[in-house]
This record gives C-alpha cells, sequence and structure tokens, in this order.
C-alpha cells in the first residue's frame, strides 16, 4: 500500500495565485480588445457578435455544468478517488453567478439571436403558435434566471461546506452534502434539459428533439474532463503544487472522459438515426441544414473528430496512464467541444457558410479570462485539497487494480 | 474399502506436485512473493481470500494479451454485424423499406454495435477462461485440507515441482525462511 504525507506538500495557489491572475486579466483585456477592434476597424456588427457570444457562453456554462455534475456525483456515490480533485471542480461549480453575468448580452439582445423574440412572429407562424405560452421573451428571462439561481445555490452551497470541513473537519459535514446531493442531482438534470431547450433548441423554433438536453449534458462532462487533468498538471508543474494526485488519478480522469467520449456517441447517434429513420420533414430540417453547403465537412469534422479519433486514442490503458499522451487528447476534446458547440448554435443563424471568425477566438479570450479570473479569486485563500474530508486518506492511497 | 479411500491413497502416493506454503496476513504474503519472484521461480502463484493491492507487482506478474484478444473480439463483431446485415438486405433478399436505401449505414449500427460488444464480452469471458487453463474439475492443491481455508483468513503461495530451480529441500527451506507458518507437500 502507497501513502502520501500531505502535510509536506502545499496545496494553496500561494504565489501561484498572481501569475494565474495576470494570465486571466491580459486574455481578458485581450479578448474585450479584440472585440472592440473587429466590432469597428472589421466591420462586424451586433448580431455576428452575439452569434460568438452564445457559443462562448455555452462552452463555459457547459464547463461549469460537468463540474458540478463531478461533484454532485461524487456525493452521490461516496466516491473514494476523486477526493484529491474534488476542490478544483468545486471552485468551477460555484461560478454560475459569473455565468448569469455573462448571459446578460444573450438576454438584452435576445430578438438578435432567437427569431421567435421578434414580436409579431410566433403569432403568424402556425406551428409557433401553438408554443407562444412558451416561446415568450419575458418568461424565457425568468427560466434562464432560475436554471442559474439552481445551479448557483447547489455550486455554491457544495463549495462553502466543502470549504467548511477544511476549518472544522467535521465528518457530518460529509454526510449532509451526500444527502443534499440527490434532490440537487434531480434538480441538476432538469434544469441543464429545459435550458438546453430554450437557449440551442430554440434557435430553430420549429424543431424538436426529446434526447437534445441529453446530448448537451454528455458534451458538458466531457469538456470537463478535458479540462480537468490540464489544470490539474499545470498545478503540478508550477510551483509543485498537487503532489496528492498520482497517475492512479489521471488515468481515472482519462476513464471518465473516455467514457463520456462514447456516451455522447451513443447519444448523438441516436439523435441523428431516430430522425433519418422516420424522415419527417419537421424533424430532418436540423441534420438537413448541417448537411448542406460548407457545413457537410464541419459536421463530418465533429463526427470523426468528437467521436473516432479520441476513442482509438483513449482505448488502450497506456494512453489514459501516460500522462503526456493524455493531456494531448485531453486538449484535442477541449477544442472539439467547442467545435460541438459551435455545430449547434452556427448553421441556424448562418446556414450553408461555416462563418469561422476572429471573432469566436477574442469571445472564447474574454470569457476565459472572466472565467479564470473568477475561479484564482475563490480559490486563492483555499486549500486546493479538501484536507480534511474524511476519505481524503482514500483517495491518497488509491490504486487502480 | 470404498472407491474414495483407495483414491485418496493412490493420490498420496502420487508425484510431488509442489510445496504450499501458509501465511497468516496480506502483508506477509506481498514481502514473499517478492522474494520468491526475485529468486527467480516461474510456475509458482499466490492464494488468498480477497484481492491484496500490489500482489501484482510484487508476484512480476507481466502483461496479460487479453486486451488484445478482447479488441479483436470486438472489430470481428462489428464487422460481421455489417457484413451480415448488408449481405441479407443488399445481396441476398434486396427489399425495399419506406425508401430507404438497400444498405443504409444509420441502419446498420445498431446491430454492428451490439454485436461488437457481444463478441468483445465473449472473447474477454472464454479468453479469460482459456488463458486460466478454466475449467477444469480438480487441482492437486484440493488434496491439501489447510489451503481450504484460502477462502476465509489464510494466504498461500505454492511452488510447482515443475519450476525448473524446484528442489524439494532447498524450495521447503527457502519458503521457510520467508515466515511461512507451515510448509507443506502437495501431491497429485
Amino acid at each position: 500500500m502507497r501513502t502520501t504525507d500531505i502535510s509536506i506538500d502545499r496545496h494553496e495557489l500561494g504565489g501561484l495565485a498572481p501569475l494565474l491572475l495576470k494570465l486571466a486579466g491580459a486574455s481578458l483585456v485581450a479578448g474585450v480588445a479584440g472585440i472592440a477592434l473587429m466590432a469597428t476597424v472589421g466591420g462586424r456588427g451586433l448580431d455576428r457578435i452575439l452569434q460568438s457570444w452564445l457559443v462562448g457562453f455555452t462552452f463555459f456554462l457547459n464547463l461549469s455544468l460537468g463540474a458540478l455534475f463531478f461533484v454532485l456525483l461524487h456525493h452521490l456515490t461516496r466516491a473514494g478517488w476523486s477526493v484529491v480533485v474534488r476542490r478544483l471542480a468545486e471552485g468551477m461549480a460555484a461560478l454560475f453567478p459569473l455565468l448569469a453575468l455573462l448571459a446578460v448580452p444573450i438576454v438584452l439582445w435576445l430578438p438578435r439571436l432567437y427569431r421567435w423574440a421578434e414580436p409579431g412572429v410566433v403569432v403568424h407562424d402556425p406551428i409557433l403558435a401553438g408554443k407562444a405560452g412558451w416561446l415568450d421573451p419575458t418568461f424565457f428571462t425568468i427560466r434562464l434566471g432560475v436554471y442559474l439561481l439552481i445551479w448557483s445555490v447547489l455550486g455554491l452551497y457544495l463549495f462553502s461546506r466543502s470549504v467548511r470541513q477544511d476549518a472544522t473537519g467535521d465528518p457530518r459535514l460529509t454526510v449532509t452534502m451526500e444527502k443534499r446531493s440527490a434532490p440537487g442531482m434531480v434538480l441538476f438534470a432538469l434544469a441543464v434539459n429545459f435550458c438546453a431547450f430554450d437557449l440551442l433548441m430554440s434557435l430553430d423554433p420549429h424543431w424538436f428533439s426529446t434526447i437534445f438536453g441529453v446530448y448537451l449534458f454528455a458534451g458538458s462532462v466531457v469538456v470537463f474532463f478535458a479540462v480537468l487533468p490540464h489544470l490539474t498538471h499545470w498545478l503540478q508543474h508550477h510551483e509543485e503544487l498537487l503532489h496528492t494526485v498520482t497517475v492512479e488519478h489521471f488515468h481515472d480522469m482519462g476513464k471518465m472522459l473516455f467514457a463520456f467520449v462514447v456516451f455522447w456517441a451513443y447519444i448523438a447517434f441516436s439523435q441523428y438515426m431516430l430522425i433519418w429513420y422516420a424522415n419527417l420533414p419537421e424533424e430532418t430540417e436540423w441534420f438537413l441544414r448541417r448537411q448542406s453547403g460548407q457545413w457537410v465537412w464541419f459536421s463530418l469534422f465533429l463526427a470523426i473528430g468528437h467521436f473516432v479519433i479520441p476513442f482509438i486514442l483513449l482505448l488502450p490503458r497506456s494512453s489514459k496512464r501516460k500522462i503526456h499522451r493524455l493531456l494531448l487528447v485531453s486538449a484535442w476534446m477541449v477544442l472539439l467541444h467547442w467545435v460541438d458547440i459551435y455545430w449547434i448554435v452556427m448553421p441556424e443563424l448562418s446556414p450553408g457558410r461555416v462563418p469561422l471568425d476572429p471573432l469566436d477566438l477574442f469571445v472564447m479570450l474574454t470569457m476565459a479570462g472572466a472565467y479564470g479570473t473568477a475561479w484564482v479569486l475563490l480559490l486563492r485563500r483555499r486549500s486546493l485539497v479538501p484536507a480534511r474530508d474524511p476519505r481524503l486518506a482514500e483517495s491518497l492511497a488509491f490504486e487502480n487494480a | 474399502m470404498s472407491t474414495t479411500v483407495m483414491d485418496r491413497r493412490v493420490r498420496e502416493e502420487g508425484a510431488v506436485w509442489g510445496l504450499l506454503a501458509e501465511f497468516t496476513d496480506a502483508a506477509e504474503l506481498i514481502e514473499a512473493a517478492r522474494k520468491v519472484r526475485d529468486a527467480g521461480y516461474t510456475r509458482w502463484d499466490s492464494f488468498a481470500p480477497f484481492a491484496v493491492h500490489g500482489l501484482d507487482t510484487a508476484m512480476g506478474i507481466h502483461k496479460t494479451v487479453l486486451p488484445r484478444l478482447v479488441l479483436l473480439g470486438g472489430a470481428a463483431g462489428c464487422l460481421s454485424g455489417i457484413l451480415l446485415q448488408w449481405w441479407t438486405n443488399a445481396v441476398d433478399y434486396p427489399f425495399l423499406i419506406s425508401g430507404k436505401p438497400l444498405f443504409g449505414w444509420p441502419a446498420a449500427v445498431p446491430i454492428a454495435f451490439e454485436l461488437t460488444i457481444l463478441f468483445a464480452a465473449f472473447a474477454a469471458l472464454f479468453g479469460m477462461l482459456g488463458l486460466n487453463g478454466l475449467p477444469r474439475l480438480h487441482h492437486p492443491l484440493f488434496t491439501s485440507e489447510r489451503f481450504r481455508r484460502v477462502t476465509t483468513d489464510r494466504f498461500f503461495i505454492a511452488i510447482e515441482a515443475d519450476d525448473p530451480r524446484f528442489d524439494s529441500g532447498e524450495t521447503r527451506r527457502f519458503l521457510t525462511q520467508l515466515g511461512a507458518a507451515v510448509v507443506e507437500e502437495v501431491r497429485d
């Protein structure tokens, strides 16, 4: 059996915090400056900026959703292995108030993204008239607020109790977190589904797919388990933090990434095959748009890049245990998750043409900067490991059979 | 004289199968396994009532080919699923269903997927059994009364007489040195 003495390991950001804040700040400034430049000199209109904004917002929303799912699942299953990386996830899962702030532009200029939000559109369209009660800008805003409120409460609750345990060491906190995670998971699942319907599916208000929320959820867990090994490794590499995390934990992150890559493909294909089989015009239009013009190649790239390549690369045990190989695949998956969101959003707003633009990059830089800053500020004075979690010893000694 | 007793007598007079060493806890077992490995024995095994972490490395067990067998099984399943559907639907008995192509690949995926899983699972199960030399109805170790406690509270190392380094006296002394509570001879 292997034991690690964590008292000799530093597990606070400490001197790394200013560096991280500088990096995040630079990303934020570069992003905002880039957007401003594209808007003025580049002549991109508000519509185009909002489209990129929706993609970027969904990307970071999914990252936090994946993190929240991981923390909830950890408590629900009384997981042992994952204690050493849980605090990093708790930090991401507590950032929903920031995401609420980032959602403001979307709500503010709703009709520029969602055609059902334009006055008069719903009434004159017989299909949309049947959905008039749901497709209402005020109701949409309230709903989005409720989803973000549910996630904020869950994320901040789990973060604050976990941090409190660092001080008190009270094992009863673990028990309450486990108990509250059960209804929490139900609320999480409902909110994710409805949010996917509202935020992304309603870009084409005629179209419907009951599995769409699960599709987005699968992607959110993929992006989380793609980011987590990078974050952990970066913290280990600089300032020798987190030496409590070993190859065994990376192996498990790799397994989770692999599992959810396959789950994503399963859900994506189920959605596609049922619609292909039934061949009903009101359902096929959504895929038809993604099989027309330049989007054909984009769709193929997504299918191969988001499933075939990572499936083959992550299949052998060694690619999950050789950390540099795992980091390579997970970096690829971070990119492909962005491609996935782009593929959901953009064909609705730019049919036939893939509108890749530097603007997309600048929006991502802006979001990453804001997100990173908030994460560092939240964890700056905290332990990066739940130091007095009753299952920490189990996690430290964890070995894959 | 009943046949069972006669069988046993015959067995007791059989050739020496190997030596069985008994240990009282898992840590002792791991330590002893490491030393047996380092002494260069090749035909030997450890036995414990539960999975002991670190025993694999202590015994120096090298990688199994099983994952490759499972991959081959999965690939064979996928291929046969596709060929089966292509041949039956598009070649042997072409039948147009709701205007779909005779061989529409999306429709073929579920069955190809299921056969991939099925064949991979078969490869895993039967490959595991085959590599372990199972099923077998009897094992010389079952003649040892002492060995029965391996399912409750005792740990064992057995070195087979077939091992090139096996020497009845030398190996017995070696196992006693490792801290075995008891070392006994097992006959076929």
